[in-house]
Parts: structure tokens; sequence; C-alpha cells
């Protein structure tokens, strides 16, 4: 493989994006987003001072509310690495662009990771970018600082490349909307699944908490998400997640004490490079 | 010596049940241009995408440029432009031609040069910095033809270059692919316009139902000169034309087979001597396209016969040049 040709495939892929007004637009829609969680937090701390609450209740309030907000994002950002990378290379191919690059010296290989470079980079970047500005208007209205949100953004970030790569591999072989459709349907399967598996986990009910394991092992979106939350958990709430009913807190889908295990996030960066590897075959057998 | 440009030996593509190639055998020399036609799916466009590596073949075996089938080095000296040609549209001409030039390999300064040789080629370089997306299909074209010719690659491969062209589109193209052909490129040309095929190309060869059914020069194929001749007023048993060749009559015309073109005058005299007044006088041969048109139709045993008749000499002649 040429690292060369992946770059090429890489910056062109960043160029679309950039020309096609794509980014643009996405960033367009994260700063009036950010501007409506400012100000709502903003009204959620008034609120909660005219009603004579506590700080502490106040700061705990604007936690989860921030996970929130944090999940919803995670939503739309999966949404958009699906559509961005569904068509990816899919619509080359269906619009017979693919055969002028491919009949170069470039191999499909270079053409699907350079791809997928490319996106990563956008989908990273915005993500970083995006959650980066929400922590800081909401640390802005409330004085709330979540205890590591480097954490919570690159687990955000991991988790909407582990989308792209998905919607991009099978983007290889399908249609792009059949592509980026069936890849937001996993994606809502996984994160049903781990919530199913975190009640499961609360009410000892050992046969769902395995489905919520393999689903997990077999599609790490859920884990990664609960990395997310991790970052953005302050430590008075999983201190007294440790006092109360420990096992409802944990089937609270919002809620995780423990960051994902190392192996996990061993098994995801192998998942993502599988699955590439896996598009990269598919793309090969293909006969264009 | 050089390698051929094209050599392939039964090639063959199944898709499920569908024989889209049957056995291609083609021999293709550095430096001519060749016509490759056949009907609507002859598998000429299959064939192609087998020369590239876009699909692979299910039987038989090729070389390109001295090279397996597909292979990068020799796709490094290849130019492609694909029947349904389509650039990124969010790009301006001069930025396809960049993108192609560097997934070619074609280093920095000679990039520059070449692409504004090549703009200048199809006419583009007032359009050099217009995004493609608003161009006419017919720009498109030309500057899919601009690609194809970057970095003066030793085979190009052009499917159906003249498609989304006007009459002077088509004459500048014609004019590109001699020029192509000076600079030492062979050109495989894949097209519907047997006229001009029958201007551009040295050699030839027909496809039906996935195989070569002619192949050669057009000589070869075409066979000897003919005249036809429009001519009223011959006296009853005069016969002016039986000392210049084997005559036949269509309609009002007479046909005289084989014609040596500088004895047409003593013919046209001959002719005036005997009393007859000439109205037309038409030098050719068969066309392409009648040819075309008898291999391609199986309509009468005739034309399957003449067929095989030039199926054989096309082995011939693929032997004759392999060897």
């Amino acid at each position: 493989m040429s690292l060369r040709l992946v770059l090429v495939i890489a910056s062109l892929t960043l160029r679309e994006i950039v020309r096609r007004r794509i980014l643009w637009v996405l960033v367009g829609l994260s700063v009036v987003s950010v501007i409506l969680v400012g100000w709502g937090v903003d009204r959620l701390v008034s609120i909660g001072r005219e009603e004579g609450l506590d700080e502490v209740r106040i700061r705990i309030g604007v936690s989860q509310v921030l996970i929130l907000i944090a999940f919803m994002f995670s939503f739309v950002l999966a949404m958009s690495a699906a559509f961005l990378a569904a068509p990816a290379i899919a619509s080359d191919v269906e619009t017979g662009t693919v055969h002028a690059m491919l009949a170069r010296p470039l191999q499909r290989a270079e053409l699907v990771v350079g791809r997928w470079l490319g996106l990563s980079v956008i989908v990273g970047g915005y993500a970083a970018l995006s959650g980066l500005l929400a922590v800081a208007a909401v640390g802005f209205v409330s004085g709330h600082q979540p205890p590591s949100p480097a954490v919570a953004i690159g687990f955000l970030a991991f988790q909407a490349i582990a989308v792209l790569t998905m919607a991009l591999a099978l983007g290889t072989r399908l249609p792009s909307i059949a592509a980026g459709a069936v890849t937001v349907v996993l994606f809502g399967l996984g994160w049903f699944a781990g919530v199913l598996g975190n009640i499961a986990v609360a009410f000892n009910a050992d046969a769902l908490v395995g489905v919520g394991n393999v689903t997990r092992v077999l599609l790490p979106t859920d884990g990664l998400w609960r990395g997310v939350i991790y970052g953005l958990e302050p430590p008075m709430v999983v201190l007294l997640s440790a006092t109360r009913s420990a096992e409802a807190m944990r089937a609270n889908p919002f809620f995780a004490d423990a960051p994902p295990p190392a192996l996990f996030v061993a098994w995801s960066v192998l998942w993502v490079a599988l699955v590439l590897g896996a598009g990269v075959l598919a793309f090969r057998r293909r006969e264009l | 010596m050089t390698a051929p440009a094209i050599e392939t030996h039964g090639l063959r593509k199944v898709f499920g049940t569908t024989v889209a190639l049957d056995a291609l055998d083609l021999h293709v020399e550095p430096g001519e241009v060749f016509g490759f036609l056949g009907p609507n799916g002859a598998g000429k466009t299959t064939a192609v995408k087998l020369l590239l590596g876009l699909t692979r073949a299910t039987g038989g075996d090729g070389r390109v440029l001295g090279r397996p089938l597909g292979d990068r080095e020799a796709r490094r000296r290849i130019g492609y432009l694909p029947e349904l040609f389509r650039y990124q549209p969010w790009l301006t001409a001069r930025e396809v031609l960049e993108l192609h030039a560097s997934l070619a390999g074609l280093d920095g300064h000679t990039r520059h040069d070449e692409i504004a040789r090549v703009l200048d080629l199809v006419g583009l370089a007032a359009r050099a910095q217009d995004r493609t997306g608003g161009f006419s299909k017919g720009m498109q074209q030309r500057l899919g033809i601009a690609a194809a010719l970057l970095g003066d690659p030793a085979l190009v491969i052009l499917d159906e270059p003249t498609s989304a062209l006007d009459p002077v589109g088509r004459d500048d193209v014609r004019a590109i692919i001699r020029e192509a052909r000076e600079r030492g490129s062979a050109v495989l040309l894949n097209s519907h316009l047997l006229g001009e095929v029958e201007r551009l190309c040295d050699r030839v060869a027909i496809v039906r139902k996935g195989r070569v059914v002619a192949a050669g020069t057009l000589t070869e194929l075409l066979g000897e000169q003919a005249l036809r001749i429009h001519v009223t007023g011959l006296p009853d048993g005069a016969a002016p034309f039986a000392p210049f060749g084997s005559v036949t009559t269509e309609d009002e015309w007479t046909v005289v087979r084989p014609m040596d073109p500088e004895r047409i005058p003593d013919l046209v005299a001959a002719v005036v001597a005997a009393g007859g007044r000439v109205h037309a006088v038409d030098p050719g041969r068969r066309s392409l396209e009648d040819l075309f048109l008898d291999l391609v139709r199986e309509a009468s045993a005739t034309s399957d016969a003449r067929a095989d008749a030039l199926e054989a000499t096309a082995h011939a002649d693929a032997t004759g040049t392999a060897g």
C-alpha cells in the first residue's frame, strides 16, 4: 500500500466535504446547538437558585444535563458519520467516478483506507470541536467542569469513527442509502442492547447480561458511549452511587462509575481495523 | 522487440449465467490505433474492464504492455476514458487533472506542463478554473480525454470517446487521436461510429457475442477498391467495363471490382468512347458499415459463412502477428 496515494485520497475526501459545504452546515448547526445549550443550562441554573437549591444539587443537575446533551450529540454525530461515510465509496461506484480513478495505479485498499482517513479526520475533528464548545459553554454559564472532558470527547470521537467505519465498509458492497440505513439500525440496536444489558445487571437476569455483553463485543459503539459518560460523570455522583443502591444506578443508561476496561478499548481499536479490513476485502472482490 | 500493447488469449468473463465475453483474442501493437467494434452487448466494455483489472477474468489470459491484466505498473502507463465519464463535480477541470496526474505518479514539474498541454489539446484551457459540475456533457467528455492523455501513456483506451460530442468536437477528437499516435501511444478505440473508425484506425476487430469475428487492417477486411458508376445511353452490346474488372449492377449503378484507382480516368474515357453518358462516378470500397452489418446480423446463412471465413482469416492474422 502506498502512503502517498492514501494521503491523496484522504485530502480529496477532506476537500470534498469542505467544497460541498457539508462541514460548514455541520459547524453552523453545532454553533446554534451550543448557543441553545448554553442558554438552556443558564436558565436551569437560575431557576434552581431562585428555588433555593444548594450549589451541590445544582452542580449535579447540570452534570446530568450535560451527559444528556452529550448523548443527543453522540446520536447526531453517529448519524452524520453514517451518512457521510456510506456514500464515500458507494456513490463513486454508482456514478462511475471510481472507474477512471481505479484505472490509475491506485489500489482499491488505498482508496478505501484513504477515504477512511479523510472521514476520520473530519468526524473526529468535528466531534472534538463541538464537544469542547459545548463543555466550555456549560462551564461558562454554570461553572460546572466535568472531571475529564478530554476522555469524554475522545470516546465520543472514537464512537463516531467506529460508526463511520461500519458505514464505509458496508458502502463498498451496498448502495449508499442501504449502507447508511443499515448502519443507523445497527447503531440503534447496539445502544438498545447496551441499555437492556444494564437493566439486566440490575435485575440479575444473566441471559440478558450475556446478550448485552456479546452485542458490546460485536458492536462496541455502546461500550464506547460508556466512556463518554465516565468522562463527564462527577466523582460526587459516583460516590453517591456507592452509598445508595448501586445496582439501580447501573441500570441507568446515563451512568458509568468506571471507564471502559483497557481490554475493551483495545478490542474496539482492533474492531475498527477488522471492519475496515473487511471493507477492503469486499471492495477488492467487487466487479466494477 | 517491445511487448504488444494488448495481447489476450481466449479471455472469458461470465456473470452468473450470462456470458459477457466468450473467448476474446486480441492483439494490439505499440503505436497503432486499433478499432474495437461490436453491437451493444457484444462484450466490448467488459473486455476493456478486464484489461484494466476493474473486473477479473473467468478464464483465458492476457497481458497489457507486457504485464499481467490489472498490473499496477502497467496502469501507470495507461490512459482511460470510461464509457460513463463522470468526474468530481466539485473540482475544477484543472483539479481533476491534478488528481489524475498525482494518481498516475507524474512528478511536480512534468505535471504542470502536462496539464497545460492536455487542457490546450482538448480546448478547455479557458475553462480550467471552472468546476466540472457546470460542464456540458461534451465538455466533460473532453476533460475525460484530457485525463486519458496525461503523461503520454503508452496505451490509451477510449470507450466511445465522441458519444457526447458535436461534429466539430468529433473532428477535434480525430485530430487528438492522430496526435497521440504520433507521440507513440497505442490507442484502443471502442466506438459505434464506423465512419470514424474507418478514418482513424490502422487495424480493427469486430466482436460479436464475446468473440472476435473479424480482425485485420481495413484493406484486409474490406477487400479491394471498387468503382460505382452511373451511366446511361450505352448502345446494346457495348462492354466498355469488361477490361477493368468484374461487373455487377446495383439499381442504376454499375459496380466494377476490383478497380485500380489509377485507371478510373481510362474507364470513364472508354465509357464515353462507347457512347455512354456518365452521370456520376463513385470510387470506393465496401464500407466498414456494410461489413459490420453483415457480420453482426445473423439474418442470412451467407453472412454467417462470410463471418466464418473472416474468422479464419482473423485467426491466421492473430497467429501471424503473435509469432
